[in-house]
């Protein structure tokens, strides 16, 4: 019980500007392990800063965030010294990310792509590493396209070697950043299957997402961002029946409501 | 022709330098210049700042002030230097700064989430250079890379200066012995232009073979 | 280190480097004028033409990129006087030398500024009746002008710096020049001080003049 009580990310008061422009006006939520939240809200409004700040590839200016505990970027909130570039590495191999735009290797086969963490990082054999990126490559349904080169499977086959790449590394939490978006509409669900199933078998994750009815159905809570802030939350159920009190929230899901019904 | 066979040993011995030195300057230039190209692309403001301000010094000097520079330069500053290394250390200077160029034309063409997936699956900085952005970036690199490799046997011809019997200085001594220069520049253009045409050969084919890869 | 800097004899030969330097630029203006005319003649040429002609301009092109400047310097003041009966001074043969050495580059900058004119502006010049020389004159060369111009300014620079090389034939250009000094007073370290900060000055002086003028000829077109 103990372990459930204290969240595995947790997000406090994150502030963070890109010149002038406040994108993140002071952020603070938590994720439970086994916990799917997603992050929805306008484009714009800071959601994808937030994911990419959880693995430090965005730096931020205030507040603080922590990973089972440990702060991700700098040594400890107080100070803020920034880690050094091993013991970053070494954070960010604790969390998944698989970004929207696929970016895999585009010199390495599939297998290769989900190896290369695991031989550098993981400092596991190449045997083995093999053998677990054949298995999550199987897992994801590209067990006959394992040896081969990115540009040669097709964009939704693409994002699923991301996704292998990202939990063949066993990362306690994965991020997932708008990870359908480019895709073709007929590929999408190729991709959310994927997903689906990861939830199903406990994965924590923390999603930024367009797909309104996927994080509906898939998610035990949903944020909705809005200009840089957590403008409301709460299981699916919860959040949409906030929409009525929420005027750019009920903005925002309006535009989805005719694709809610089916 | 007779004073062509006569001078031809002596040509060889020449060439040789020429070669020896070319190839010496690639090696050091290539080393000086990838680290830099790296600290250009990937440095701290300051280490690009430096970089920027001696790549573009570097390339706004003539390659022969340079040379002399370096020879004339260091006596009096109170480094002893022969010649022969004063020729090595200056063209290595002149080709680090193009290398730095074609390393940073090279590195910057790949995109930017290249990086980010290595920092994502917990790679370090060096780890990422090695495994993800070199393996890219060395397609863009090598034909420009290659046909610069004529610029160091071409600027080798002028340490002939500073009294290296390079062989460009070995043509001089030969005709200031028979008189006759034609026949002999000639021979030296062919043998210059044999060298760094298959130079020339070799990047374009490189380039075309590297075309065929798509990412 | 004892050096002591001492500049003083440098500013009383100063006119040395002055001059060099006035002679530099000269040499540099007439080669890339003389270059420019030899590269786009036989870039027109080259695109019309067939086989042999082609052949005949490559090599010419290969012939002087693969071999060292200063053995093509070489050749022209000290190698064709001994075989033909022609005599002239160190500094018309080396501007002889720069622009035929400057025309192997800028035919292969024209004849790709010409082959990257659009077929379709080619195709409308044809559709509303211009001769080939027209379509030459009106629609190629204008276009392919701003393309090129970015070229033409690079290559002006490195021709500006490749003058040093005419100090080996005793042109007193702003190398030449140095070298003079050096050896008369020894003051060396000052001497390429000067004449380094002179080069440089110049060269970016020059270059970011040119880039200004290119971004005017692009906005008025």
């Amino acid at each position: 019980m103990d372990a459930n009580e204290r969240p595995l990310l947790k997000i406090e008061g994150l502030q963070k500007s890109f010149g002038q422009i406040d994108v993140l006006k002071g952020i603070s939520m938590t994720v439970r392990k086994g916990e799917v939240v997603s992050i929805i809200g306008p484009s714009g409004s800071g959601k994808t800063t937030l994911l990419r700040c959880v693995n430090f590839l965005e730096t931020y200016e205030h507040g603080s965030i922590q990973i089972a505990g440990q702060e991700v970027g700098f040594r400890d909130s107080s100070n803020r010294q920034r880690r050094g570039e091993t013991d970053l590495a070494r954070m960010r191999a604790e969390t998944g990310m698989v970004f929207q735009s696929f970016n895999l290797f585009p010199h390495l086969t599939a297998a290769q792509n989900v190896m290369l963490g695991l031989v550098k990082v993981r400092k596991k054999s190449k045997q083995e590493a093999r053998e677990i990126a054949e298995h999550w490559l199987t897992r994801v349904g590209l067990d006959h396209r394992i040896d081969n080169l990115p540009s040669e499977l097709s964009g939704g086959q693409q994002q699923r070697v991301g996704i292998a790449r990202a939990v063949a590394m066993e990362p306690k939490i994965l991020l997932l950043d708008e990870i359908t978006s480019a895709l073709d509409p007929e590929l999408v669900n190729e991709v959310l299957d994927v997903v689906r199933q990861l939830t199903e078998e406990g994965m924590t994750m923390l999603m930024v997402t367009h797909e309104i009815a996927f994080a509906r159905d898939a998610s035990n809570r949903i944020v909705f961002m809005d200009d840089g802030k957590v403008s409301a939350e709460g299981p699916p159920k919860e959040l949409m029946a906030q929409a009525g009190s929420n005027e750019r929230l009920d903005a925002f899901l309006s535009r989805f409501r005719t694709s809610h019904l089916h | 022709m007779a004073a062509v066979l006569y001078a031809l040993p002596f040509l060889l011995q020449g060439l040789l330098i020429t070669l020896w030195v070319s190839a010496l300057v690639v090696v050091f230039s290539l080393v000086i210049g990838v680290i830099l190209g790296v600290g250009l692309v990937y440095g701290p403001r300051p280490v690009q700042w430096l970089v920027r301000l001696f790549s573009d010094c570097i390339r706004g000097i003539p390659i022969l002030v340079l040379i002399f520079v370096v020879y004339y330069g260091s006596p009096p500053l109170g480094i002893a230097i022969d010649s022969f290394w004063a020729g090595v250390v200056a063209l290595t200077l002149f080709k680090a700064a193009q290398v730095i160029e074609y390393a940073r034309g090279a590195i910057s063409s790949i995109p930017k989430g290249q990086m980010e997936a290595g920092k994502a699956i917990g790679l370090t900085f060096l780890q990422r250079l090695q495994s993800v952005i070199f393996p890219q970036a060395i397609r863009r690199f090598l034909p420009p890379w290659i046909n610069g490799v004529t610029d160091a046997v071409k600027g080798s011809a002028l340490i002939s200066l500073l009294g290296v019997v390079d062989l460009m200085q070995s043509i001089n001594e030969v005709i200031g012995r028979t008189y006759e220069a034609m026949p002999l520049y000639l021979l030296g253009a062919v043998i210059y232009f044999v060298i760094n045409y298959s130079l020339s050969l070799t990047s374009r084919y490189v380039e075309r073979r590297y075309a065929y890869i798509r990412d | 280190m004892n050096y002591h800097l001492n500049f003083n004899l440098i500013w009383r030969h100063f006119d040395k480097l002055w001059q060099g330097l006035i002679l530099s630029l000269e040499l540099a203006v007439l080669s890339i004028l003389i270059g420019a005319i030899i590269g786009l003649v036989l870039a027109i040429w080259y695109v019309s033409a067939g086989r042999v002609v082609r052949g005949v301009i490559s090599a010419y092109v290969e012939f002087i990129r693969n071999v060292p400047l200063i053995l093509l310097v070489y050749i022209v003041f000290y190698g064709i006087p001994t075989v033909v009966d022609f005599a002239y001074s160190a500094t018309v043969s080396f501007v002889g030398t720069l622009s035929l050495y400057a025309g192997a580059y800028l035919v292969e900058v024209f004849r790709s500024g010409l082959e990257a004119v659009p077929r379709g502006q080619i195709d409308a010049g044809k559709a509303i009746g211009l001769t080939p020389l027209q379509r030459l004159l009106h629609v190629r060369l204008p276009t392919m002008a701003r393309i090129t111009l970015p070229a033409l300014s690079n290559t002006f620079i490195s021709l500006f710096k490749d003058t040093s090389v005419a100090s080996v034939i005793s042109v007193p250009e702003l190398t030449y020049g140095a070298q003079w000094i050096n050896f008369n007073t020894f003051r060396i370290v000052e001497v390429y001080i000067v004449t380094t900060v002179m080069y440089l000055v110049t060269g970016y002086g020059i270059l970011f003049g040119l880039r200004l003028m290119e971004r005017r000829f692009r906005a008025e077109r």
